[in-house]
């Protein structure tokens, strides 16, 4: 058997014997079994998949007996082994943190049962080589993951109705998933993809553009894209930390995997608008969700909003990618394809890093208000370092790894003028511009995350109380952050996986996106190189001449630690710190007719004078305007039809008789 | 924009000529020997009543011009070398008052500005009053004067800088 | 005998800094010279910066690491990319940095190194100068990166060094629309981003109209200086960046001492003009309301993408 054959299968029963772990063995060891199993299954995993990229040789296989019907297929090539690669590289950490989190956070049987199954799913789900394989496989996922968000169900309400939330939403995208590629198989005649590849480019165009925009829509959803991000800003904060790391860093993955899968793979390829499409998407779903996360002052929600955000630069690079290969230029898709991959690996990365910081913030402090936190930099001073890393890495700053991606997708953007088609002339501009903003506002978000959660003083007592949590917790976070830094400095470790990876997509294949020469990146066929390595060396060369500086010339007085200034008051307490909301204010003024906020002002006079006033209240909210404006008038919607039928279906066994009658008579009449 | 451009060509410089400096080595505090011609200035009104403020903002206005002897006001104590402190201390500004100085780092100048900052001039004994400017925070210079000139301001100020 | 490269990017930095405090004593002396005073003589801030290294280091109670390491990367930044940008030879002393892109985000990384350090210390107004910091430099992202846009078009790179090139080779171009757009709008991003009028005063005394200022009003001593060399430094390295994009002539091409020498006295001279006009510009103009400079930068994004169509039409 190969080595991809024997990780996966390894995994395989790595992950069924953690289930059982979790659901057999007593309390104490229930964390430590599961935890260890899932890391193996990943690192198993992780070995079949870099098995298959080195090699540059998918690996398929098929096992009839284990489905019904249909068997089992399995095509693991180079594009799926990247997400294998990025799920495994953050299952690891998320599965050792799971082993301290254990001791905070849920801890039942079915709990540690069902996160194994999870991890399992989202490590097989770019393996799958047929139709059924992959509906079966997503659905394990999505049946897994709502279990997980509703782990805390008893204690708080939030969480049943964000399961609820998402519960719905992923069969929806389900059944979009589902109906697209049974269309698409029932065109092709076979449903493994190896048939549908052959098949796919010879479809007539109404079935082939069916069956994107279906994709598009079903995938789309469990990328969290505007307008079907609505599940995720609700979900991800109820569910426990490391799951949310993986929901957020893995899973929405699988769903802009599935758009490229079936887009450029299966279909290989399409007209221009397709491009257009997943582009305009990609824009609006990062505009939206950097808004959104700008002015949220609970922590996990900034978290999720920031997912959709870059969730909507990936798709910004697929789509330009898509939109330059309907064009012919191949190199420059094959850059904005690599841009967009590449991304994928650094926000798997920052975004885990980020959700586990938040989880033990949690755990040590109860609250995920960033207007009662802070002062954390003192009393847990791993968790915020480990954070600082992950929100500069968030921001794309250099020479953190967001910096990378962002630079290639801006440079497969930039290139593309000067160009015939006034699509491109008319889109270029406008994904830079978007690219440019979503930068900025991510960048004050997180400043706005780290300073008023993390730093200066603790606003509440919760926050002064917090500390460290347990070393498991502390190793993946500091992990993470390490794999951060490394995928800044060294990125040129991913070229020749990502060229394999884009070598798979037909319209992509024969074009090259870059080449590490030594420790800098340069991109072929265009003139752009950029070296991270020597960003950071140059940064810590400097950094020492300038500390060697101040040691020479600088004061020999000792430093002095004192009450900060403040402008001579008398007292200063933590009250007067700058908090989050106050933080994106004037930003929030700037994005008002975007956010809409709700402004309640409630004045309340005493009873002899107007000019006397007895109390103020003042409410501040914003929610989410695709919440507001489609999904709550849907429902209401829905309801109203729901009550109206209950006129036609009242509880009367009379009524219902006469129903069967009428119904038994009807038949008889038409079966003449 | 083209009146003020006007204006400027036609008013020129009006700064008046600087006397030369009559440099006393007994009247430099130490202090500012250490600052070498650079001189930061943190205005502390104490609780004055105004009169003096308007003649320092003279002195840094465009005819006798302080800063053309190394002198700058700053918003922050951090970033000051001496503090101009004006107006005999209140009892709500005493505290205040102790906590600018304790801001302002090492090596550090007070310069009591006024007769009511030596010896609280003619608030003295008011029920309001803490005390002089001396008896709160310690005082290396001081002018005297109900205002004092611009002229005294500046003699004062050149003496720390040097220049 | 000719100058290696790693001899001319730290000659570069040696220029920056030299000439950075020299800057801010120019543009204070012509405010000065044009309100009718005499001012400070132009090597005043340099006495200031050597007497705010000799003074007293002071850490409020309840800043953590990150207050006294934003100094040294607001500086370390800026002199990498003072040592990148090719201000005095086009020969890409630093090749993998001098990409326009990866400057203009090691200038964030200046910008949020600093808004974190006004967050530290816990006071309202660093809060405030933090919030304000960040809007404006999230407002001015897209308006830099589309007049990078519009500058990489003709020269088919965002390489610093090819622009440049491309510039020298082709001085028409210098003047033609698409140019001109691009200047006016990277002369707002200019103004914004150095913290000048109408969008910040760097001389105000008052805490609400304050934005970089208020970020800093808890640093004392050694980190005062760093911080304010720093700033200095941002003012010279991005009027350089106007220059060396727009007005190019002088530049070195070869290694040759002499043409390095003269481009050094070229970037000064070149330098100190813009920074003069700038100094000149503000006594003419007031602040601008803190929710009035969103309308500013959208104005310059407009011409920056008017920049970018035009380059495409009239490629």
């Amino acid at each position: 058997m190969t080595t991809a054959g024997a990780g996966l299968l390894a995994a395989c029963v790595l992950g069924l014997a953690a289930a059982v772990a979790g659901v057999g063995l007593p309390r104490r060891a229930r964390a430590w079994a599961v935890g260890v199993a899932t890391a193996l299954m990943a690192l198993g995993a992780l070995v079949a998949a870099l098995a298959v990229i080195i090699g540059d040789r998918a690996f398929t296989a098929r096992l009839p007996s284990v489905l019904p019907l249909s068997g089992v297929t399995i095509a693991l090539d180079p594009l799926g082994a990247l997400f294998v690669v990025v799920a495994a590289v953050v299952a690891v950490p998320v599965a050792v943190y799971g082993v301290g989190y254990a001791l905070h956070g849920p801890d039942g049987r079915a709990f540690h049962a069902v996160v194994p199954l999870f991890v399992l799913s989202l490590l097989l789900v770019p393996a799958a080589g047929s139709v059924t394989t992959l509906l079966v496989l997503w659905e394990l996922m999505a049946v897994a993951s709502t279990l997980l968000v509703l782990a805390d169900h008893r204690r708080s309400p939030a969480a049943r109705d964000a399961g609820q939330w998402y519960a719905v939403m992923t069969h929806l995208g389900l059944v979009a998933i589902l109906i697209g590629l049974v269309v698409f198989a029932g065109h092709a005649g076979g449903e493994s993809f190896a048939v549908l590849r052959a098949r796919g480019p010879h479809l007539s165009s109404s079935v082939r553009s069916a069956v994107f925009l279906l994709a598009l829509v079903g995938f789309g959803s469990k990328a969290g894209v505007v307008p079907l991000h609505v599940w995720l800003p609700k979900a991800h904060p109820e569910a426990p930390s490391h799951i949310s790391a993986l929901m957020s860093g893995v899973m929405v993955n699988l769903g802009v995997y599935g758009i490229v899968r079936v887009g450029w793979d299966l279909l290989g390829g399409g007209p221009r608008w397709w491009g257009v499409v997943v582009l305009a998407v990609g824009a609006v779903s990062a505009l939206f969700g950097v808004l959104h996360a700008l002015v949220s002052s609970d922590l996990k929600r900034l978290l999720a909003y920031s997912t959709t955000e870059n969730v909507g630069l990936m798709l910004i690079g697929v789509g330009a990618a898509g939109l330059f290969a309907a064009d012919g230029h191949r190199t420059l898709a094959a850059i904005a394809m690599a841009a967009a991959l590449l991304h994928v690996l650094n926000h798997a990365l920052f975004k885990a890093l980020l959700f586990l910081g938040a989880g033990s913030v949690l755990t040590a402090t109860g609250t995920r208000d960033l207007d009662r936190l802070g002062g954390l930099a003192r009393s847990m001073p791993v968790t915020t370092a480990t954070f600082a890393v992950g929100a500069l890495a968030i921001a794309a700053l250099p020479p953190l790894n967001g910096f990378v991606s962002e630079w290639l997708l801006l440079q497969s953007l930039v290139h593309s003028l000067p160009s015939t088609s006034a699509t491109v002339a008319v889109a270029m501009p406008v994904a830079v511009a978007v690219v440019a903003l979503t930068g900025g506002l991510a960048a004050a978000t997180f400043v706005k995350a780290l300073g008023t959660g993390f730093l200066a003083r603790a606003r509440s007592e919760e926050a002064e109380a917090a500390h460290d949590p347990t070393v498991a917790m502390q190793v993946a976070m500091v992990a993470l952050a390490g794999g951060c830094v490394a995928a800044g400095v060294a990125p040129t470790v991913a070229a020749v996986p990502l060229e394999r990876a884009t070598a798979v997509l037909g319209p992509l294949s024969t074009a090259v996106a870059f080449r590490g020469s030594g420790s800098s990146l340069r991109l072929n066929g265009i003139s752009g190189s950029m070296s991270p390595a020597a960003i950071a060396v140059g940064l810590v060369i400097a950094a020492c001449v300038v500390l060697g500086m101040l040691r020479a010339v600088g004061s020999p007085r000792a430093r002095r630690r004192a009450e900060a200034w403040g402008c001579g008051r008398t007292v200063q307490t933590a009250r007067m710190e700058y908090t989050a909301t106050s933080f994106a204010e004037p930003l929030q003024r700037v994005f008002d007719d975007v956010l809409r906020p709700d402004l309640d002002l409630d004045v309340s006079h005493a009873s002899e004078s107007r000019y006397h006033i007895d109390a103020v209240r003042y409410r501040h909210g914003i929610r989410d305007a695709v919440d507001t404006g489609i999904y709550q008038p849907l429902l209401r919607a829905v309801g109203g039809w729901g009550r109206w039928a209950r006129r036609v279906q009242n509880g009367s066994i009379h009524r219902y008789l006469a129903y069967a009658l009428v119904a038994v008579l009807t038949v008889l009449v038409v079966a003449r | 924009m083209r009146r003020l451009a006007r204006k400027i060509a036609r008013t020129g410089r009006v700064t008046e000529p600087a006397p030369p400096l009559a440099y006393d080595d007994e009247g430099c505090p130490p202090a500012a020997r250490a600052l070498r011609g650079s001189l930061q200035v943190r205005h502390v009104d104490a609780g004055s009543c105004n009169g003096c403020e308007l003649e320092v903002a003279s002195a840094f206005g465009p005819v006798y011009d302080a800063e053309r002897f190394g002198v700058r006001l700053v918003a922050s104590p951090r970033h000051a070398d001496a503090l101009l402190v004006t107006g005999p201390v209140t009892r709500n500004m005493a505290v205040p008052l102790v906590k600018t100085w304790g801001a302002t780092p090492a090596p550090k100048l007070v310069v009591a500005l006024g007769d009511c900052a030596l010896d609280c001039g003619v608030f003295r004994g008011g029920y309001g009053v803490a005390g002089a400017v001396a008896d709160v925070v310690p005082v290396d210079v001081s002018v005297p004067g109900c205002p004092p000139a611009p002229e005294a301001i500046i003699v004062a100020l050149r003496r720390l800088t040097g220049q | 005998m000719t100058v290696g490269d790693d001899a001319v990017a730290a000659l570069q930095v040696l220029v920056v800094t030299g000439s950075a405090p020299l800057l801010v004593g120019v543009t204070r002396k012509v405010r000065a010279l044009l309100e009718g005073r005499a001012g400070a003589s132009v090597a005043q801030p340099w006495r200031d910066l050597r007497k705010l290294f000799g003074k007293e280091r002071i850490v409020p109670e309840h800043a953590s690491w990150v207050f006294g390491v934003a100094p040294l990367v607001v500086v370390s930044t800026v002199s990498l990319v003072a040592a990148a940008v090719p201000f005095v030879s086009t020969r890409a002393p630093l090749a993998g940095v001098g990409d326009l892109f990866t400057v203009a985000y090691l200038l964030l990384v200046g910008t949020v190194a600093l808004a974190l350090a006004g967050l530290d210390p816990g006071t309202a107004f660093g809060g405030m100068g933090a919030s304000r910091e960040m809007t404006i430099a999230a407002l001015a992202e897209p308006t830099v990166l589309l007049a990078v846009f519009a500058l990489s078009v003709p020269a088919r790179s965002s390489s610093l060094a090819r622009i440049v090139a491309a510039t020298l080779a082709a001085p028409h171009r210098a003047v033609s629309v698409e140019s001109l757009l691009a200047f006016a709008a990277f002369a707002v991003v200019v103004v914004a981003e150095a913290g000048r009028l109408p969008v910040d005063n760097p001389a105000t005394h008052l805490e609400l109209t304050m934005v970089h200022e208020a970020m800093v009003l808890e640093y004392a001593g050694p980190d005062l200086a760093l911080v304010e060399l720093g700033a200095a430094m941002r003012l010279v390295v991005l009027l350089g960046l106007m220059a060396s994009l727009f007005a190019p002539w002088g530049i070195a091409t070869t290694a040759r001492p002499a043409q390095v020498a003269l481009a050094t006295l070229a970037f000064v001279a070149k330098v100190g003009v813009l920074g003069a006009a700038l100094a000149g510009f503000e006594v003419f103009v007031a602040k601008l309301r803190l929710f009035r400079v969103p309308e500013l930068l959208a104005a310059s994004f407009v011409l920056a993408l008017l920049a970018v169509t035009v380059s495409f039409f009239l490629a």
